[in-house]
């Protein structure tokens, strides 16, 4: 990827979100060793992780949830969801369970306007959501994740 | 996965290939793929841009600025090496258009943003999509990869002796890398803050190189001219706003869903017909007509042709295509304030009138619509947002600014209905619709 740039540094945001990925969470290591390999500095990493809403150098869990609130989703019950997801989880947002099997988020716009309720686990996309639709997700995932 | 509705008076131009696996480049293939960009092969770059520019092609990201235009501000000779972008950093609320796109047609886009190159002389192009669309980018990488296969990127395409590569660049949730200048910066692997402007990118755009910057339906769009001609085209749509496009309609409706129709259908229309009307028996109260950042239209504004000169003239914008209808029980203050909390989140923080007045119109609406609200309020809410507009680098103030301005001015007795302490008149039966 480093070879489609003029300079290294283009690379940093993709990079910065598939090392987070691969790893759990920006953690100094990791932005050591990325500051080294695009020749930056810390400081300029983590001047850049801190702009972006996926970015984080805390942990999330295993499943973060995010639950989209804005105005196509709140007119369609997203405040419903994510107030349902707060109860069932006992979390809030930017909470991890105990167990570390979930974390919780209320994010903006995912383009899922048309689909409303929305939210996405990690990557996936979950759409028409009511709370009894939420329910069944979730207890998906904890059965996958506790398997 | 993006569902896909129909309706009869849709003219599917770029959503021709949807469901049909156009992901696959063999199908693309079948369905007339990358026959346009050897067309453009054929032809000078001033001929290209010149039929872009006659088809009418308006920006599709919520400008609407002639595209063939932007094409023709880039100059022809640069010491620095050209650039074409992609915008697929789709953030606006309201509106998820360019998702289906890349899920159903990626070649498309690619094609698209193969012809731009050609008619600008640039030798690399890339696609940014946002970190959220994870799945996209792997379709996208997939088709990109395919093309390369196919000997339709890299060095001498389609034995012409053109080099042209296209990579894909993903981006970490920033609305305001949505922004021309600030998609820039992010592919620079920097925070995604603005540019001063002048210059403009398609002089001193990407890492100092004269670019071009699409929105993905845009560029999605291009193949489809280039085939069909610029008069045909042209004539889909009404005068000086050429084609289709992809309406996004989302809230109280009894279909929402993305639909592909006309420039310069009627909004009414497309609520009451395309969207099957507001669920509930309930009544029209509101619609944004062109995403969050567009000002709100009254029931008796709606009688008006979906094109971007028609809707200007209605007092709004036609935005992004993201159409949102709010039913009679929706409170607008509350609306009001989660509009305004979304631009006081995204805000880079750079122009000190965003950053103070997105969070000024927070802390005040929070308070007002707690019930906590004096009378002063609702001008000062009017007066900051009003102070905002055209202060800022980048048009960040003016989406949060514009909206605010209208719903204090065409709901100020919904405002002072929530004063004194009152509770919001509509909190107990905003209850959802999917209930």
């Amino acid at each position: 990827m480093l070879t489609h740039y003029p300079t290294k540094r283009s690379a940093l945001v993709p990079t910065l979100l598939f090392a987070q990925d691969e790893v759990g969470a920006l953690t100094d290591e990791v932005i050591t060793e990325l500051a080294q390999r695009l020749a930056l500095t810390e400081l300029d990493v983590r001047n850049v992780i801190s702009y972006y809403s996926m970015l984080t150098t805390k942990p999330r869990g295993k499943y973060n949830v995010q639950v989209c609130t804005n105005i196509a989703c709140m007119l369609r019950g997203g405040e419903e969801i994510f107030d349902h997801c707060k109860k069932k989880l006992g979390i809030g947002h930017k909470g991890t369970t105990p167990d570390g099997l979930f974390s919780l988020e209320e994010v903006e716009c995912i383009g899922a306007c048309s689909w409303a309720a929305a939210a996405q686990v990690n990557y996936d996309f979950h759409e028409n959501l009511t709370p009894e639709k939420m329910d069944k997700i979730l207890d998906e995932y904890k059965k996958k994740g506790t398997q | 996965m993006a569902y896909l509705v129909s309706h009869p008076d849709e003219v599917r131009v770029i959503s021709k290939r949807f469901g049909q696996g156009a992901t696959s480049i063999d199908r693309y293939l079948e369905l007339d793929g990358y026959k346009a960009v050897q067309k453009a092969l054929a032809m000078e770059p001033d001929a290209i841009i010149n039929e872009v520019k006659n088809s009418g092609l308006r920006g599709r990201g919520g400008a609407g600025f002639s595209a063939g235009m932007k094409w023709s501000f880039v100059p022809k000779q640069s010491a620095k090496p050209k650039y074409v972008l992609c915008n697929g950093d789709e953030s606006e609320p309201g509106t998820c258009k360019d998702r289906l796109i890349f899920e159903h047609d990626p070649h498309s886009v690619i094609e698209g943003v193969m012809i731009a190159s050609l008619a600008v002389g640039a030798h690399t192009g890339f696609i940014y999509i946002r970190g959220e669309y994870r799945y996209l980018s792997v379709i996208m990488q997939k088709a990109i990869k395919e093309a390369y296969a196919k000997g339709f990127l890299g060095k001498n395409i389609f034995g012409s002796g053109y080099d042209l590569d296209i990579h894909w660049h993903g981006g970490a949730g920033a609305y305001e890398v949505g922004e021309e200048s600030a998609l820039m910066e992010s592919l620079e692997g920097k925070r995604g803050v603005p540019r001063i402007r002048p210059p403009f990118p398609a002089v001193v755009g990407l890492w100092g190189g004269p670019t071009v910057i699409n929105n993905a339906e845009t560029l999605a769009a291009v193949p489809h001219i280039m085939l069909g001609g610029a008069d045909w085209y042209a004539k889909l749509g009404t005068p000086r706003n050429g084609g289709t496009r992809l309406f996004c309609l989302s809230g109280h409706l009894n279909k929402p869903g993305v639909y592909e129709l006309p420039m310069g259908y009627n909004l009414k229309k497309m609520i009451y017909e395309v969207g099957g009307g507001i669920p509930k028996g309930r009544e029209l109260k509101a619609v944004v007509p062109g995403g969050s950042s567009t000002p709100v239209l009254l029931p008796e504004e709606i009688d008006v042709a979906m094109d971007f000169d028609s809707v200007a003239k209605a007092g709004s914008m036609l935005g992004s295509g993201g159409v949102v209808v709010l039913d009679d029980m929706t409170c607008i203050v509350k609306f009001a304030l989660r509009t305004i909390k979304f631009y006081q989140h995204e805000s880079c923080g750079w122009c000190i009138p965003c950053r103070e007045g997105t969070d000024w119109l927070k802390k005040t609406l929070t308070r007002f619509h707690a019930g906590a609200g004096v009378k002063k309020d609702i001008d000062n809410i009017y007066y900051l947002a009003e102070n905002m507009l055209g202060r800022t680098f980048c048009p960040l103030g003016d989406a949060a600014a514009m909206p605010t301005m209208a719903f204090v001015k065409k709901f100020r007795k919904e405002f002072e209905d929530h004063l004194e302490g009152k509770p919001c008149p509509f909190e107990k039966s905003a209850e959802a619709v999917t209930a």
